[in-house]
């Protein structure tokens, strides 16, 4: 056994000190193994990545195209400094992992975010077995309890029927990054296009450009007839609620899908139409279910309920204890994602795909196109 | 059940004023007149009791969801209802719904004041059973009395109104006063003309608006009357069929909370309706609400309580005379009928006219507005001459002119998470302001004040600003300063920092103060001794 835990929580990082390397880490470091493109978890700077494949296309495009990526599949292990590692499904967006650490016989399991449903788009969740389990812990209260999946994806599918009889716009608002995908890939999609939001557009056009089976989607410019929206339905990321960019959708309903919409309170206070109670993390039931089947000792409940369900868990036989992460902020991190996308949103379709062609010609190898394209950009101005 | 949780479900969702009436309406043109009934009960804020023990039922649910209480009680803190926690913590058992109506599960919950508890608790589980999670919470509310709705009963008349192609002042009329859905029907009480009408129903009141812009764009002051706005409670002193009520503005009857005005069921004739203010007054005037306050919750009224909070009624409208509903009559029409009642009762020391105040010009009220609170008044009400009584709040012949609040910048050091719509975000916050010894003391909570995108931000604050825990409530690194209004403020024994302050509130955000800038407690008391 080593002097030190395997895992060390730091007040940056989780951190293996054998093999020098940093989990999710939030301030930049040499090393750092990613779980999940999502914002909190994959922050900017760090010298070395390494992810799971499907990651790829989105760390890029919110790293930076040329941050060094090193990938692997599920399963793949890998040796630094004589600690053993590999990456398992956690089911919570596309190409996140868990990471699974060995070093002389003791295991440990760090799972990011992750939910047990099989959304139909990530690689569904696999237990691992371990001797020390680093869970989330964001909907641990025994209220949260997800209603399966079919029955969320038949609401929206209702709601949005309903709009087209009225002759309204279904306006629907979740993560860009997992929610959205989730529910295009589980909804019954009529003939007409679907409306996005720049920053969900940008995102599925990454996933599509990748070999990610999404549908096309219409990204929403100041030319776009607003005839067209009548009936149609329109993606967006939260928070677009206070924006005028909803405006022109009118007459229009609001949806909004997430976990926390199973509180009436939460719900009221977004002020939408209808609140779709749908999350990529585990309910309560689930949280409880893969702790057990870890069958670990040792469990760490970071961001969420940690008090409590550390509390649960002790009460329960398992020794836990909470820790204090930067993780759990995807709220604020989609919201200041949103203002620079609305900013995009409001400019053409062509001036949004020349900056999004632009930052792909930077990052790629210098090409005579991209400094062409940079050249005369330069002498318009 | 279902029909009336949809009604109750698609309420809660929306803030529009509109669709709200649209969806009571619908409600009541489609429901059974007994489920009708039943939920105007609600609606109009009669709660039935039936004798459950809250603790009983949260130690129930509990252990039906199978949860220890620290964990329920952590639940619950997150949600902040107790009807909603419990639904959300049962086994989703009874999903699809219950057919048994509104009216049913009013009788089956009829049945529990008879009964054991232990009989309670397995009559409570069973029905807990049958619901759906949305169920379950109406089902809730109806069993602990705790229901609260967004919509005003002035929304719900509108409504029923509308259903029911009836005037809307008859129907406020209607569901006024005492009247209890197992001695009454829907027809009765709404759809039969006249014949119900009860001798205590008082008539709705009349609400002002805050005056916008200045008053002189009123027009001509010899159009307007102007009164004293006092603070007190508004009331309504009606006498018919030689009994006396007094209805309080919360629609509460509270005629046995002051005898001291019994003796006017002798006076006034019959068929007298009055409105206006009472107040606790002494020494030829009002005296400040808090004196009122110290005898309004109390059940018996000591000799003691009396004496020192003696009330007085100052009459400002007159709505019925002889038996006449006299609203249709122009103010002045009736504060001449007002003061004549008045001047043939004259002599007593309890039944005051507001009066008038001298004005020729609007600069005149101006002059005397900054003299209110030396008044013990809040301000002016500004009446129009020519104007009707008419019903609930509405613009154009009845304005508030309120005097400025008192305010102070403090500093926020606690929070705790909000409830109902705000659940989940720190809403309500504990302000404090520096004492002698650098010290900051608590001396203020107040809950409203912020736009939502403000609340967002301080919410993000807090969470990363938390200092320690004590049960819900957080510490925070005081460094946010807001500016805290307040109607009135007092000395007080019960308090750390040696005040009250009265209806505080956050009147804005102040991002361009530094903690040390607030005020000083030496600020707050010198506020005190200029208004004691």
């Amino acid at each position: 056994m080593p002097a030190q835990p395997l895992l060390q929580f730091t007040g940056k990082s989780i951190y293996c000190s054998v093999a020098d390397v940093h989990i999710d880490p939030w301030i930049p470091v040499d090393r750092a193994i990613i779980t999940h493109a999502h914002s909190d978890h994959a922050r900017w700077g760090s010298r070395h990545y390494l992810s799971h494949k499907d990651s790829e296309p989105i760390l890029r495009l919110r790293l930076g195209q040329d941050i060094s990526l090193q990938t692997m599949e599920y399963g793949q292990k890998f040796m630094i400094n004589g600690v053993k590692f590999s990456l398992h499904p956690a089911g919570h967006i596309i190409g996140s992992a868990q990471v699974r650490v060995e070093y002389q016989g003791e295991v440990w399991v760090a799972s990011g975010d992750y939910k047990l449903e099989n959304d139909n788009f990530s690689v569904p969740f696999e237990p691992v077995k371990c001797n020390v389990f680093i869970t989330e812990s964001t909907f641990g209260l025994p209220i949260y309890k997800w209603q399966p999946q079919h029955e969320v994806m038949t609401e929206i599918d209702n709601w949005w029927a309903q709009n087209r009889v009225d002759g309204k716009a279904s306006v629907i608002m979740g993560y860009s990054l997992g929610k959205m995908q989730r529910i295009l890939k589980n909804i019954q999609l009529q003939q007409e296009p679907i409306y996005a939001h720049g920053a969900i557009f940008t995102l599925n056009e990454r996933l599509r450009e990748a070999g990610f089976d999404l549908p096309k989607l219409t990204l929403v410019t100041k030319e776009t007839d607003k005839k067209l929206f009548k009936g149609a339905l329109v993606v967006a990321p939260p928070s677009v609620d206070s924006s005028t960019w909803i405006k022109k959708f009118a007459p229009y309903s609001l949806g909004y899908c997430s976990g926390w919409m199973a509180l009436r309170g939460a719900k009221n206070r977004r002020a939408v139409d209808q609140g779709f109670v749908l999350s990529d993390h585990v309910d309560w039931p689930d949280l409880n279910t893969a702790v057990l089947e870890t069958g670990a000792e040792k469990v760490y409940v970071t961001h969420g309920y940690t008090a409590i369900y550390s509390r649960w868990l002790n009460e329960n036989g398992i020794w836990a204890a909470e820790v204090n992460t930067m993780y759990g902020n995807e709220d604020e991190n989609e919201e200041e994602e949103v203002v620079q996308d609305a900013a995009v949103a409001s400019e053409s379709y062509e001036q949004h795909k020349a900056a999004l062609d632009a930052e792909i010609d930077l990052a790629s190898t210098k090409s005579p196109m991209g400094d062409l394209g940079a050249g005369e950009g330069g002498l318009q101005s | 059940m279902k029909q009336f949780a949809d009604l109750f479900m698609n309420l809660d969702r929306t803030n529009k004023t509109n669709a709200k009436v649209d969806l009571l309406r619908q409600y009541f043109l489609e429901a059974s007149d007994e489920d009708k009934l039943w939920a105007l009960t609600l609606f109009t804020g009669r709660r039935p009791s039936f004798k459950v023990n809250r603790t009983m039922v949260k130690e129930w649910a509990a252990q039906e969801a199978n949860v220890p209480m620290w964990l329920f009680q952590e639940s619950y803190h997150s949600v902040g209802d107790l009807g909603e926690t419990i639904s959300l913590l049962l086994p989703r058992t009874g999903s699809a719904g219950s057919d048994k109506s509104l009216t049913g599960w009013f009788e089956y919950l009829g049945e529990l004041p008879k009964m054991t508890d232990e009989e309670k608790h397995a009559h409570i589980v069973n029905a807990w059973a049958q619901l759906s999670q949305h169920e379950t919470f109406v089902f809730n509310k109806l069993l602990m009395g705790s229901f609260r709705i967004g919509v005003s009963q002035t929304l719900v008349v509108r409504a029923l109104a509308e259903a029911t192609e009836t005037d809307s002042n008859v129907i406020a009329h209607r569901v006024m006063g005492q009247w209890e859905p197992q001695s009454t029907t829907f027809k009765k009480l709404i759809l039969d003309k006249g014949e119900n009408d009860n001798a205590s129903r008082p008539y709705p009141y009349y609400l002002a608006y805050q005056i916008e812009g200045d008053v002189s764009d009123l027009g001509e002051p010899a159009d307007w009357f102007a009164e004293w706005k006092w603070d007190g409670i508004r009331s309504q002193i009606i006498h018919r069929n030689n009994e006396l009520f007094i209805w309080t503005r919360g629609e509460e009857l509270s005629t046995e909370k002051f005898p001291e005005l019994h003796f006017l069921a002798e006076i006034l004739p019959n068929g007298t309706v009055l409105d206006g203010e009472i107040v606790t007054y002494q020494e030829g005037k009002p005296m400040p609400f808090n004196v009122l306050q110290t005898r309004i919750g109390r059940k018996n009224l000591s000799k003691k309580v009396l004496e020192e909070a003696p009330i007085a009624f100052l009459g400002y409208d007159m709505l019925e005379a002889n038996g006449v509903d006299i609203r249709g009559l122009t103010q002045e029409q009736r504060r001449a009928e007002l003061e004549l009642l008045h001047s043939q009762v004259a002599g007593q020391s309890v039944f005051y006219l507001s009066p008038l105040i001298d004005f020729k010009e609007w600069k005149d009220l101006h002059d005397l507005h900054s003299t209110s609170r030396e008044q013990n008044a809040e301000g002016f009400m500004i009446k129009r001459k020519a104007g009707t009584y008419q019903v609930g709040r509405k613009k154009g012949d009845w304005w508030k002119w309120k005097v400025d609040p008192l305010s102070v910048d403090a500093v926020l050091i606690y929070a705790q998470k909000g409830s109902g719509r705000r659940a989940e975000l720190f809403t309500d916050y504990t302000f404090a302001v520096w004492g002698d010894d650098g010290k900051l003391v608590p001396f203020a909570k107040a809950y409203s004040g912020l736009t939502d995108q403000e609340i967002g931000k301080v919410d993000y604050f807090i969470k990363r600003n938390v200092i320690e825990k004590f049960g819900p409530v957080r510490t925070v690194k005081p460094e946010l300063v807001f500016e805290i209004g307040f109607e009135g403020i007092n000395a007080s024994t019960r308090h750390k920092s040696g005040i009250a302050v009265r209806f505080p509130r956050i009147l804005r955000w102040r991002q361009d103060k530094k903690a040390e800038e607030a005020d000083t407690l030496e600020n707050l008391k010198g506020i005190l001794e200029m208004y004691r």
